[in-house]
C-alpha cells in the first residue's frame, strides 16, 4: 500500500498540486494498480533483451534544415505565440526560476 | 442519404445521383437531430462543412475530383490537430488550443477532398475506456442511451453508429478504436504500429499509438486506410513499406487460411453470452472455409501488467510538456509574483482532470529511482515475450481471432471511480499495441440487455503489415453475418 508521504512525493516529481482528498483518493486507487503488476514477478527474464521499438527500424535521420512544405509544418512566430499567457515581443516571459520560497 | 456507406455514397457522387452538399446536408440535419441525446461531437464545423462540401462539387462538375472519397463528409477524433480549429484531446488543460497546422492524417484526409464535419469527443487525452474521463462530456451509447459508447474513441464509434457522419477517425493505444467499434457495433481497425503517421496526433503513448478508422463497413475502413496510411518524413517511425489497395483484397474466399483461436482469450472473465456470440462468429468464419486451429499466446496473462506499465510511463513524459508557461492552461499572470515551480503545480493541478493525473502519477512512479527495474525494466522485457508470442504464432497462421471486450457496453458511471475494474475492460485489445501488430474489431452479433440489443465484436489480428489479411477475413465474416445491416433506434 502506497503512504500519503509517497504519492506527495510523486505528485511533487509529477509536478502537479493535490489537494488533501485527492492524495487519499489516489493513494487507494494507485494502491490496487499497482497489486495488479505483482504477478510479472513470475516471469523468467534471465537473457531476455528489452524492446522499446517494434517494427526494426533503426536511426531514421534527416538533414538538419528548415523544411517548408505546404503549409504543414510553417507557422509563423505569431501563430506559435497565439496561445502563450505572457510574452515579450517574440519571446515567451516566465516567472522567477530561483529566489521563491517554494525551491526544491 | 446519412445511412449510405462511403462505398455507396462516393459511387452515388461519381454517377451525378447525389451532390456532396446534398450528402453533407443530410448528415448535418442528422447531427442536429440526435446529436444532443447522444453527445458524439465536441465541435460541429457546418460552415466550414456546407463551404468544403459546394468546392467538392464544383471540383467535380470540372472534371478535377482529388480521390474517390472526394466529397465524404467524414468526423475526426479531438486528438488530431485541425488547422485554425480548437483541439482540447477533450481536456481542459487545452481548451482554447488552435494549432496552427493539420494533423498529416487530416491533411491527407482534405488533400483526398474529404469534408469534415467535426471534431468527436473522448476520454481526455485518449485515457479511458468509456469517455467517462472527458472534460467536458459523456458520449452516450447510440443502441442504449444509459451506457457507455466504450473508449477513447467513443465519440467516434458513437457518431458513425448514429449515423452522424459516414466514416470517423480515432486512435488506439491499447483498444482506443477496436473496444468502442464492438461496443458500438461498428467496424474499428488499428494498423499496425508505424503504417499511419502519428504527426500532429497529441501523444499518448508514442511507441503504442496508432490512428485508424472507424466505419459502417470493412470496405470503408479499407478505403480510409489507403488514404491516410504511408511513410511520412514528419514522424519518423511510420514505415516505408508501400501503402497496398486495400480494398482490392477484400474478395478472396477463405479457403486454405488457417485461423488461430488462442486459449488464454477464452478463460473465465468474460460475459457468457458474449463468448457464445464470439464462437458463434469462429463457427460462421470455418464454414466459410477457413482453417481454425487452438494456439497459445502464453504471456498474455501479463500483457495487461505490461501495458499499464510502460503506457502510464510515456504518458507521465509525453505530458510533462503541459507546463503552463507556453500554450494551455495557465495561472501565469502579468505583474503578480510566481515562481516557476507554483505555475507548474497550480496549472497542471487545475489542468488535468482525474485519470490524467492517475496516470502521469503512475508512470513517474515506475520511473522513479527505486522502482525502474522492479517495473518499467521489467515491463520492457515481457513486452519481448508478448511480442515474440505473436510472431511465433504467425509462423503456423494467417490471422488470429479473439473477443474485443469481456462484456457489452457498461452502463454510465458503473466503472468510473475503479480504475482497476475499468483497465481489466481492456485486457483483449491491450497486447496487441506492444508487439505493433494490426487488428480489427467487426461487428459480431448481439447480447440483450434490459430488453435491448447491445452490439459484440470480433478481433482479428494480423502480423505486421498484415492489414490485407484481416481486411479480407473481416469482409468474408461481415458478408454472411450481415449484423452491421441493423441500426440503433434513438
Amino acid at each position: 500500500m502506497l503512504t500519503k508521504e509517497e504519492v506527495l512525493h510523486v505528485a511533487k516529481l509529477a509536478k502537479f498540486d493535490l489537494s488533501e482528498a485527492e492524495v487519499e483518493k489516489f493513494r487507494l486507487q494507485l494502491s490496487n494498480v499497482l497489486d495488479l503488476f505483482k504477478k510479472i514477478d513470475d516471469v523468467e527474464l534471465k537473457d531476455i533483451e528489452e524492446t522499446s521499438q517494434v517494427t526494426g527500424l533503426k536511426n531514421v535521420l534527416r538533414n538538419d534544415e528548415v523544411v517548408c512544405k505546404k503549409d504543414l509544418t510553417c507557422c509563423t512566430t505569431e501563430e506559435l505565440l497565439k496561445g502563450t499567457p505572457i510574452k515579450d515581443g517574440n519571446s515567451i516571459k516566465v516567472p522567477k526560476v530561483i529566489g521563491g520560497t517554494d525551491d526544491v | 442519404m446519412y445511412k449510405l456507406s462511403i462505398a455507396e455514397a462516393s459511387k452515388k457522387l461519381e454517377s451525378g445521383q447525389i451532390s456532396s452538399l446534398d450528402l453533407t446536408e443530410s448528415i448535418l440535419r442528422r447531427i442536429d437531430e440526435v446529436d444532443p441525446k447522444i453527445d458524439a461531437y465536441l465541435k460541429v464545423l457546418k460552415d466550414e462543412a456546407i463551404f468544403d462540401a459546394k468546392e467538392s462539387d464544383k471540383r467535380r462538375k470540372a472534371g478535377k475530383t482529388l480521390s474517390k472519397i472526394d466529397g465524404i463528409p467524414l468526423a475526426i477524433k479531438d486528438l488530431l490537430c485541425t488547422k485554425n480549429i480548437e483541439t482540447t484531446a477533450a481536456s481542459n488543460i487545452l481548451k482554447g488550443f488552435t494549432p496552427c497546422f493539420d494533423a498529416t492524417v487530416v491533411r491527407k484526409l482534405k488533400d483526398a477532398g474529404v469534408v469534415v464535419l467535426g471534431k468527436t469527443n473522448l476520454d481526455a487525452f485518449a485515457h479511458g475506456s468509456s469517455t467517462e474521463n472527458s472534460d467536458f462530456k459523456t458520449t452516450k451509447n447510440p443502441w442504449d442511451q444509459s451506457r457507455v459508447p466504450g473508449g477513447s474513441s467513443g465519440g467516434s464509434a458513437a457518431a458513425v453508429a448514429a449515423d452522424e457522419c459516414l466514416g470517423a477517425i480515432g486512435t488506439d493505444t491499447g483498444g482506443s478504436i477496436r473496444q468502442p467499434a464492438s461496443l458500438c457495433g461498428v467496424v474499428g481497425l488499428k494498423p499496425t504500429y508505424g503504417r499511419v503517421s502519428r504527426y500532429g496526433v497529441i501523444a499518448m503513448a508514442s511507441s503504442l499509438d496508432v490512428i485508424g478508422p472507424l466505419s459502417k463497413t470493412t470496405e470503408d475502413a479499407a478505403i480510409i486506410l489507403e488514404v491516410i496510411a504511408g511513410r511520412d518524413e514528419l514522424d519518423s517511425t511510420t514505415l516505408d513499406a508501400p501503402v497496398p489497395e486495400y480494398s482490392k483484397s477484400l474478395g478472396r474466399d477463405l479457403k486454405g487460411k488457417k485461423i488461430g483461436v488462442p486459449k488464454e482469450y477464452f478463460k473465465s472473465g468474460m460475459d457468457e453470452d458474449v463468448e457464445s456470440v464470439v464462437k458463434e462468429a469462429i463457427e460462421k468464419i470455418e464454414k466459410l472455409g477457413a482453417e481454425i486451429v487452438k494456439i497459445s499466446l502464453p504471456h498474455t496473462d501479463y500483457a495487461l501488467s505490461v501495458y499499464y506499465i510502460l503506457q502510464p510511463a510515456e504518458v507521465s513524459s509525453n505530458l510533462s510538456r503541459y507546463d503552463g508557461i507556453r500554450f494551455g492552461h495557465s495561472v501565469l499572470r502579468e505583474n503578480v509574483d510566481q515562481t516557476l515551480e507554483k505555475v507548474y503545480m497550480q496549472s497542471r493541478g487545475e489542468g488535468f482532470g482525474d485519470e490524467a493525473k492517475r496516470r502521469i502519477m503512475l508512470g513517474t512512479y515506475v520511473l522513479s529511482a527505486g522502482y525502474y527495474d522492479a517495473y518499467y525494466k521489467k515491463a520492457m522485457k515481457i513486452r519481448t515475450l508478448v511480442k515474440r508470442d505473436f510472431e511465433e504464432a504467425f509462423k503456423e497462421v494467417d490471422a488470429i481471432i479473439t473477443p474485443v471486450s469481456p462484456t457489452p457496453a457498461f452502463k454510465i458511471g458503473e466503472k468510473s471511480d475503479d480504475p482497476v475494474q475499468m483497465y481489466l475492460s481492456d485486457i483483449y485489445t491491450v497486447p496487441i499495441n506492444p508487439a505493433g501488430v494490426p487488428a480489427i474489431s467487426v461487428p459480431a452479433g448481439f447480447v440483450t440487455r434490459d430488453a435491448k440489443d447491445l452490439p459484440v465484436g470480433i478481433q482479428i489480428i494480423g502480423p505486421q503489415l498484415g492489414e490485407e489479411v484481416i481486411l479480407n477475413i473481416a469482409h468474408q465474416f461481415e458478408k454472411v453475418s450481415g449484423v452491421n445491416k441493423k441500426k440503433p433506434q434513438i
